[in-house]
């Protein structure tokens, strides 16, 4: 029986869009997975991907139609073996009147092959009952998330804890969603927001994903309520490029960075210098018994920051797979909430964009965060005479209610010989 | 396909190979499950289960000595060691049965014999020494178990110190005993062995009994256990025993530097269990191992593609019904559902002594360690009618709450049946309910789960009966 591709809802709200694209023709086959046409609304650019795969028979809804009806046939496909005559007896276009609607038999009876696979939550129609656990309605209504742009986790689709803390921490829900929505082009939104504001030039829009809201809460909050000093120290670096050089040359299963080295320099330091790993609460001073390094990692549209457990226990290939594996998964959105909840210290390196030295902000709850730049070739003083060495600048922003300046100098003391002679590290 | 070939090779059919076995047929995957000597493992045939049994004579036992508090009259009390034993060996034997009657409504196949990895994807079997089979799989589930921990000096002899394979068996009633460990195992027997009349010294090496409770219910325990007539020292070592031929005599050093020298008829030796991973196979593979346990990942995949491991196995908490649904779980993702990892702390634990404990979450020290704002709720059994009428008022229910979100982060108990009551407090932390919903809930009058409620009541200075 041929499949109908229905249109597909891209939020709770959404009762019509416009078909913007096809990307198939009729007599295309289609796979699993391929694009079958762009859907819009006011608000963003769906492409609709096939869950099944035939040949696309018949294109029901042509391009360019606005006001086209959630749930209306839009296409169909055909599957092996059937011929377009198959088309007749499937049913006509069945705009759905209503969003509460009861769908027609034959929609009814196709609709475990119907290629929309928008979450179950998103496609609720409006007023439909939203199912989500008690603490994760009291945690959204704590942190202002709209259950309805949450897609849940747990049982038949229920929003759970770990969906909210998800979206808190950057929308890295892990359900799967075959749907990819991206920002409405401009065209799409011809009204900005701040219209009465002339002196503006033209620009677009860009609505505020739940990462971005978070990242703009976190680090505001940090940034207002936690007094921030910075120290700055600069460290010579060709002994650990010799090492590093070395390590890697002596095997092809890993490949050690510089990041690498300073995580495990940091989190060395850290033991020895043990007041700085420590976090501010309103009761007392927690002062962590391991070192846990958070690493920022940029990811589309903000940022991540996966944690190394008790890196001062682990080698530099293990820190160095894990990092790798990690911030793989965070580009992709598939960190687990406990990968990157927790860390008692955040490393952040934007050496590799050549940047010299910068000031970080503190990742609260967090009490430090290192902020490391690039290492380069730099005129120092040694013995009295001017020589060349590579240096790197790194920057501890500190949270002077936890850690004073004594302590913050302290810690970069430690840090800085373990990175100049690397293989103290070894100690 | 050659009847050696199978979707899904189990190895172990303790708790958790069987369970995860009948789940994988189920799903429609053909399984096999290879066990070495009796289906249903240690929990069956030498934990969980025979020592329920012993703990029920016990309980019963302990009645009969205290019928004058409820009007009635019991003489001439006495007991039958070897029909208690019995009894107990009865109980696993028909339960190991159902478990292959199971397996076979499931069209498991069984493998008699032990198991052996041969590098992914192959296992090589063996009876006696003697090779018997060798089994393909797609995927191959580790489900070995643990065994009883020996620390130097004080290994199970299998005369005068036990281990609970001996500790279950008993032939004569030692007069005195000694227990080293007082986790649940150790716990259990001490309570068996008290109640049916011992002189019990219970040595821990931490500073409270049951290490893993909560510090207020672990001291209330302490305290009926002293009660009723056991000696107990935490903070404390066996230093050295010196066997003598029916009596050992145990050197004991405590933190504070002394020692002390008791002499014993027997010894149970109950300083935890440690993970089965020897002389399967795992040198063949890539799978890695950490403190005697196998390391895998939340959906229980270990280092190397198509092998898993689960339950004790596979690391804490060591307990039958995180195998099985650590097991569930594992063969479901292979099957292709959709599932999560197991969430820790939401397990359970139970002790089957007298007066029982039940636990889930956190307790209030991990709360406050963890950093977490909290608020405690408390109710005793002395203020609950159902407990005054069973005769049973000593215990206490204790609740931990999210002062911010009413999360429950963790539920205590000490007191009678309180392993049967906590399911209640696990399935609300499952579903993730806020103390407004369980406030909400209407706990049938009159039971012992009112305490529940009015534990939760009490964490926001509610309790009615208080």
């Amino acid at each position: 029986m041929p499949i109908e591709i229905l249109m597909p809802a891209l939020s709770p709200t959404m009762t019509e869009g416009s078909l913007v694209k096809w990307h198939k023709a009729e007599g295309d086959s289609v796979e699993s997975g391929d694009v079958v046409c762009e859907i819009e609304t006011d608000k963003a650019t769906m492409e609709v991907e096939a869950v099944d795969e035939g040949i696309l028979g018949k294109i029901m809804v042509a391009e360019g139609t606005d006001g086209v009806l959630v749930n209306q046939v839009i296409a169909v496909l055909l599957e092996d073996g059937e011929d377009a005559s198959a088309i007749s007896t499937a049913s006509a276009p069945t705009p759905a009147a209503a969003p509460t609607a009861a769908p027609a038999p034959a929609a009814a009876l196709a609709a475990p092959a119907v290629t929309t696979p928008v979450p179950a939550p998103a496609a609720a129609p409006s007023g439909a009952r939203l199912f989500a656990s008690p603490l994760a309605r009291r945690l959204a209504a704590d942190a202002g998330i709209d259950l309805n742009a949450i897609t849940g986790s747990g049982p038949h689709g229920r929003i759970v804890k770990r969906d909210i803390e998800g979206a808190q921490a950057g929308g890295v829900a892990t359900a799967a969603v075959a749907v990819t929505v991206q920002p409405a082009p401009a065209a799409a939104a011809p009204k900005p927001a701040m219209v009465d504001d002339a002196s503006l030039p033209p620009y677009t829009e860009v609505p505020h994903s739940n990462m971005r809201k978070v990242v703009a809460r976190r680090l505001s909050e940090s940034k207002q309520t936690i007094p921030h000093f910075y120290l700055t120290v600069d460290c010579e670096l060709d002994n650990l490029l010799a090492l590093r050089k070395d390590l890697n040359s002596r095997s092809d299963d890993y490949k050690i960075s510089v990041n690498d080295f300073v995580v495990r320099a940091v989190a060395l330091a850290l033991g020895k210098v043990p007041e700085a790993n420590a976090m501010w609460t309103d009761t007392g001073m927690l002062l962590f018994d391991q070192a846990d390094i958070s690493i920022a990692v940029a990811i589309p549209g903000g940022l991540i920051t996966p944690v190394v457990r008790n890196a001062g226990a682990k080698g530099l290939v293990a820190i160095s797979a894990e990092v790798k594996d990690m911030a793989g998964r965070a580009r992709e959105g598939k960190l687990m909430p406990e990968e990157y909840q927790g860390g008692s210290f955040t490393i952040s390196n934007l050496g590799m964009f050549g940047i010299k030295n910068f000031s970080a902000i503190i990742n609260p709850p967090q009490a430090c965060i290192l902020a490391v730049g690039a290492g380069a070739p730099r005129p120092v003083v040694k013995d009295g005479a001017l020589a060349v060495a590579t240096v790197m600048s790194c920057t501890l922003a500190v949270d002077h209610r936890v850690v004073d300046g004594a302590v913050g100098a302290a810690f970069l003391a430690a840090f800085k010989p373990l990175i100049e002679d690397p293989v103290s590290m070894l100690l | 396909m050659s009847d050696s070939n199978f979707d899904v090779v189990i190895i172990g059919a303790g708790p958790g190979g069987y369970v995860t076995a009948i789940r994988g047929a189920q799903l429609g995957l053909k399984v096999a499950v290879v066990e070495k000597q009796h289906l249903g493992g240690i929990c069956l045939n030498w934990g969980c289960i025979p020592t329920k049994a012993l703990l029920r004579s016990a309980e019963i036992y302990h009645y009969m000595h205290n019928a004058g508090d409820y009007g009635l009259a019991a003489k001439e009390i006495s007991f039958d060691l070897a029909a208690i034993v019995k009894r107990s060996r009865g109980v696993s034997a028909k339960l190991s049965k159902g478990v292959g009657f199971l397996l076979k409504k499931n069209k498991v196949t069984v493998v008699d014999g032990e198991a052996r990895l041969n590098g992914p994807g192959k296992v090589d079997v063996s009876k006696d020494g003697k090779a018997v089979s060798t089994l393909t799989a797609k995927h191959i589930i580790i489900a070995t178990g643990a065994r009883p921990r020996e620390l130097p000096g004080l290994e199970a002899d299998g005369k005068l110190v036990w281990s609970y394979f001996e500790a279950l068996v008993p032939e004569t009633m030692p007069k005195s005993l000694l227990v080293i460990g007082s986790g649940a195992i150790g716990i259990e027997f001490a309570s068996f062995y008290r109640t049916m009349g011992a002189e019990v010294t219970v040595v821990e090496v931490m500073k409270q009994v049951l290490p893993v409770e909560d510090a207020e219910i672990a001291a209330l325990a302490r305290k009926s256990f002293e009660k009723q007539g056991m000696r107990i020292m935490t903070d404390a070592k066996v230093a050295k025993l010196d066997k003598a031929t029916n009596s050992v005599t145990a050197t004991i050093e405590t933190a504070d530097g002394k020692s002390e020298t008791i002499t014993v008829d027997r010894v149970i030796s109950a300083v935890g269990v440690v993970g089965n991973i020897e002389n399967i196979g795992l040198e063949t593979t890539k799978i890695k191992t950490d403190r005697g346990c196998i390391v895998a990942d939340g959906l229980s995949r270990t280092d190397e593609p198509g092998i898993y491991a689960i339950g004790d196995v596979a690391g804490p908490p060591m307990l039958a019904h995180k195998a099985e649904h650590e097991g569930v779980i594992c063969v479901e993702a292979i099957a292709g559902l959709d599932v999560h990892p197991i969430d820790k702390a939401k397990i359970p634990g139970c002790t089957y002594c007298h007066p029982q404990i039940a636990s889930v979450g956190l307790n209030e020290a991990a709360a406050k360690l963890a950093g977490r704002d909290i608020r405690v709720g408390r109710f005793p059994f002395m203020a609950n009618g159902k407990a005054v009428a069973l005769g049973e008022a000593d215990g206490l229910v204790k609740t931990i709450f999210n002062a911010k979100t009413g999360e429950l982060l963790g539920a205590h108990m000490v007191g009678a049946e309180v392993t049967e009551m906590i399911q209640g407090y696990v399935v609300a932390m499952g579903l993730e309910t806020t103390e407004e919903d369980l406030m909400h809930t209407v706990f049938p009058h009159p039971t012992l789960s009112e305490m529940m409620h009015e534990a939760v009541l009490d964490a926001y200075d509610r309790a009615i009966h208080t």
